[in-house]
């Protein structure tokens, strides 16, 4: 299950924690329908900006180092078109995901509708525990034209054991709270796992010149 | 630069033959003529071409069948129906040149070269029709059309509205009816190119089941240009879906409606069609490369090529729609017009200009039946410089986001970053370098390469009405050069606020604008001039040596 998720995918060295603490890196998509503010919640997270977007093409791919207290940690962020031409390409960006976000737009009902049929196609393919999931209901600026309450979604993501949590992209309202909400469950999640069962930290996973023990540590993922 | 190394010999060809003489195959000509061949010409490759070979024109747009329907007679006539025809140019080409400066178009009265395969319907009456029961949507629509110079229209062959430049296609349903009656009025061919000329406007219809595409104009161009800039409608549709994904949808349905799997990208297809009124390279069917010293372009080539991975087809570095550097594989050669798509979707989208983007793309003219998957991204934050990896494997992005890593690495270690960002800002040059003073602006392009260059354009036509007026008389001229029943392949002109020249040969295409003041003797000898200046400049405004990986 997890393991095969740290699979060793190349050998890019990331250095930027001390060597001392864990490292990982996690993979984090962006789900939901189109328009709801994914790209935006991305760039907003990454470049710390808000701009009119444009739909996005396929997929982009960020990264974002979070150093906490124990650890360092590499959030992969995947955003995905959603648009339904790139359909049979989207899973592809999700099956190996750590942690998922399902986008809604508080002011569009639809879109929340959208994010349940998301979440079913989650639970398709991954276990309860496999995935951690963010329910985020986005353009909390546009309280005036909300059709989606609070309390509505909060009931849904308590019932189905979802992170919830309301941002706005072009206010700055909570978006690297998701992530950090995100990475703390993470690793959470890591620590609760028997140790035989935790994936290779990335320190580990890949072969470092300067650590010549790692060399005869043979990964044996997937 | 090293003028000198290419001998002079070369050109002197017996008889204008196309062959060049023995033993001197691969001299390199310091002022072509219209016997050189092909590949001898300045801007031509000297390890082969990047592109699929694209002869002509017409070659772009015909892939499979006849396109251009109105080909009733072979190329190269007599001198007494190139004479005619000469003077119908002048005629037309002064018309132009007046109108264009600012008179009121008026297509009625343009002179028709020829009447075949046309019809001159009404549209007014076939509109008064369609508006009967729909009467405010008449409002919208002649609105639209009195406003804007080109409307494109793509349909369904059942009828749906599949994508309207201007305007949301529901208002204009009942217009897209009409011209469903029309096309299958007119149906007899498949895929054939159709026109009327009605009410000041061109109404060109593209037919590529299970599309057609329409376009009402009051342009200039000719049929056959706009017919060209459909098909790349229609190609850029392709690109987002395959060919046989968007056969197969239909097959399954024929009343489909398109508009949902192609929602978010009709912004792809608006700039596509602002970029072809703009941007020379889709009438030359050739890519411009952004001027830089060959040694520079060499060593960044290099490193492109050096960052290569199993499932890399195509390495492509561009800047604003210039080429910088194309690396391919060894038996793979990119079609231009699968370029200047790629080009279009990254000016497109500044969603680009963040992270690293993994899209799937297919590449009709190199395969319409798949995707292929492109790795976008720029190189630094503030530098108009894009990386455009096309890989064959949708698995392979991290490999393929290596590649990425490893060029940007080998750029910094050969430390030509900082020139490469030097050339970036001057991505034009000045017309002035050529040294002759009636000289305002000029393409030519080197058939053999798919290349073509350029200076900036710059005073008089600083407005973006006289740049737009330039490139049409260009693309006047550029019709009138490849007609397909009337080719001709030098055409001189004297106009009231220009005189243009066109020379079009096996081996390049040149077309010079000069200031109305000179005359026909000194605009013949400039262009030797600055067919020698082209020569003596070529390493810098071409890519003359192509890598493969
Ligand atoms: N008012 C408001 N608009 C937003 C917010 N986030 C995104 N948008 C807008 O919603 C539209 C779609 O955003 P985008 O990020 O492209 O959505 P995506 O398709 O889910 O990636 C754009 O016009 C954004 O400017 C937000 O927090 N508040
Ligand atoms: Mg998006």
């Amino acid at each position: 299950m997890f393991k095969k998720n740290m699979a060793p995918r190349r050998t890019q060295h990331v250095g930027a924690g001390p060597s001392t603490e864990q490292s990982y890196i996690y993979k984090v998509v962006l789900l939901g329908s189109t328009a709801v503010g994914k790209s935006s919640i991305a760039f907003r997270y990454v470049k710390n900006d808000f701009r009119e977007s444009v739909p996005t093409m396929g997929c982009s791919f960020f990264t974002q180092l979070v150093c906490l207290e124990t650890a360092t940690i590499k959030l992969e962020i995947w955003d995905t078109a959603g648009q339904e031409k790139y359909h049979s390409v989207c899973h592809l960006y999700y099956r190996e995901a750590n942690a998922a976000l399902l986008v809604y737009d508080i002011a569009r009902k639809g879109t929340f509708a959208r994010a349940k049929l998301w979440l079913r196609e989650l639970e398709k393919e991954f276990l309860p525990d496999e995935l951690v999931i963010v329910l985020v209901g986005n353009k909390t600026d546009l309280a005036a034209e909300r059709e989606v309450t609070f309390e509505e979604a909060e009931e849904f993501a308590k019932s189905k054991s979802l992170i919830y949590m309301e941002t706005s992209a072009k206010s700055n309202h909570q978006v690297t709270e998701v992530f950090m909400a995100i990475a703390h469950a993470l690793l959470k999640q890591e620590q609760q796992k028997e140790p035989a069962l935790r994936p290779q930290p990335w320190k580990k996973s890949r072969v470092d010149l300067q650590e010549p023990s790692n060399q005869t540590k043979k990964c044996c993922v997937n | 630069m090293a003028a000198d190394i290419h001998k002079k010999k070369g050109w002197e060809v017996p008889n204008g033959s196309l062959v060049p003489a023995d033993g001197q195959p691969t001299e390199r000509s310091e002022s072509p003529t219209p016997g050189l061949a092909q590949g001898m010409e300045p801007g031509a490759g000297q390890e082969g071409a990047m592109f699929v070979h694209t002869r002509s024109y017409e070659d772009l747009t015909s892939p499979e069948d006849g396109d251009v329907v109105s080909r009733s007679s072979e190329e190269g006539r007599g001198d007494q129906a190139d004479q005619t025809s000469i003077e119908q140019i002048s005629k037309d080409f002064s018309e132009l040149s007046t109108q264009l400066t600012g008179m009121a178009l008026d297509l009625e009265e343009e002179m028709r070269p020829s009447q075949e395969d046309k019809m001159d319907l009404s549209l007014q009456t076939a509109r008064r029709d369609s508006a009967r029961s729909e009467k405010e949507d008449e409002d919208v629509t002649m609105e639209t059309w009195r406003m804007h110079q080109k409307h494109v229209f793509v349909l369904s062959e059942a009828g749906k509205p599949v994508y309207s430049r201007y305007g949301s296609e529901e208002a204009l349903s009942s217009t897209m009816g009409v011209m469903m009656a029309l096309v299958s009025f007119l149906e007899a061919e498949k895929n054939a190119i159709r026109s009327i000329h009605a009410d000041g406007y061109k109404v060109v219809f593209v037919r590529r089941s299970p599309l057609v595409l329409v376009a009402m104009a009051r342009t200039r161009q000719s049929e056959q240009e706009i017919a060209h800039e459909l098909l790349y409608i229609y190609y850029q549709i392709l690109s987002l879906l395959t060919w046989t994904q968007l056969n197969h949808i239909f097959q399954q349905k024929q009343n489909y409606d398109l508009r949902r799997l192609l929602a978010g990208s009709e912004r792809i297809t608006d700039n596509l069609l602002d970029l072809m009124a703009r941007d020379p390279s889709f009438l030359m069917g050739a890519a411009r490369c952004l001027p830089m010293a060959a040694g520079l372009r060499d060593t960044v080539s290099t490193c492109l090529q050096q960052a290569k991975a199993k499932s890399l087809v195509f390495s492509i570095l561009l800047s604003r729609n210039q080429l910088v550097s194309l690396v391919r594989r060894k038996d793979q050669f990119l079609h231009p017009i699968d370029l200047h798509l790629l080009f279009n979707l990254i000016s497109s989208s500044s969603s680009f200009r963040e992270g690293e983007a993994w899209t799937p793309i297919c590449l009709p003219k190199f395969n319409s039946s798949g995707f292929f998957h492109a790795h976008i991204s720029y190189l630094e934050q503030d530098m108009d410089l894009c990386l455009l990896l096309v890989s064959t494997d949708r698995e392979d992005f991290f490999t393929v986001s290596d590649c990425k890593r490893r060029f940007q690495e080998r750029l910094r270690k050969r430390g030509v970053s900082h020139a490469l960002q030097e050339a970036l800002r001057t991505p034009f040059y000045s017309v002035s370098q050529v040294g002759i003073p009636d000289l305002r602006h000029f393409i030519y392009k080197s058939k053999s390469s798919g290349l073509f260059t350029s200076p900036e354009i710059e005073a008089p036509y600083v407005s973006e009405e006289e740049k737009q007026r330039l490139l049409e008389l260009y693309q006047y001229l550029h019709s009138r050069a490849h007609n397909s029943s009337r080719p001709l392949k030098n055409i001189y002109f004297t106009g009231p606020s220009e005189n243009l020249l066109a020379w079009v040969t096996s081996a390049f295409e040149l077309y010079v604008c000069y200031s109305p003041l000179g005359t026909k003797a000194a605009a013949v000898s400039a262009v030797n001039k600055l067919m020698k200046w082209i020569r003596r400049e070529e390493d810098q405004l071409f890519i003359l040596t192509p890598q493969t990986y």
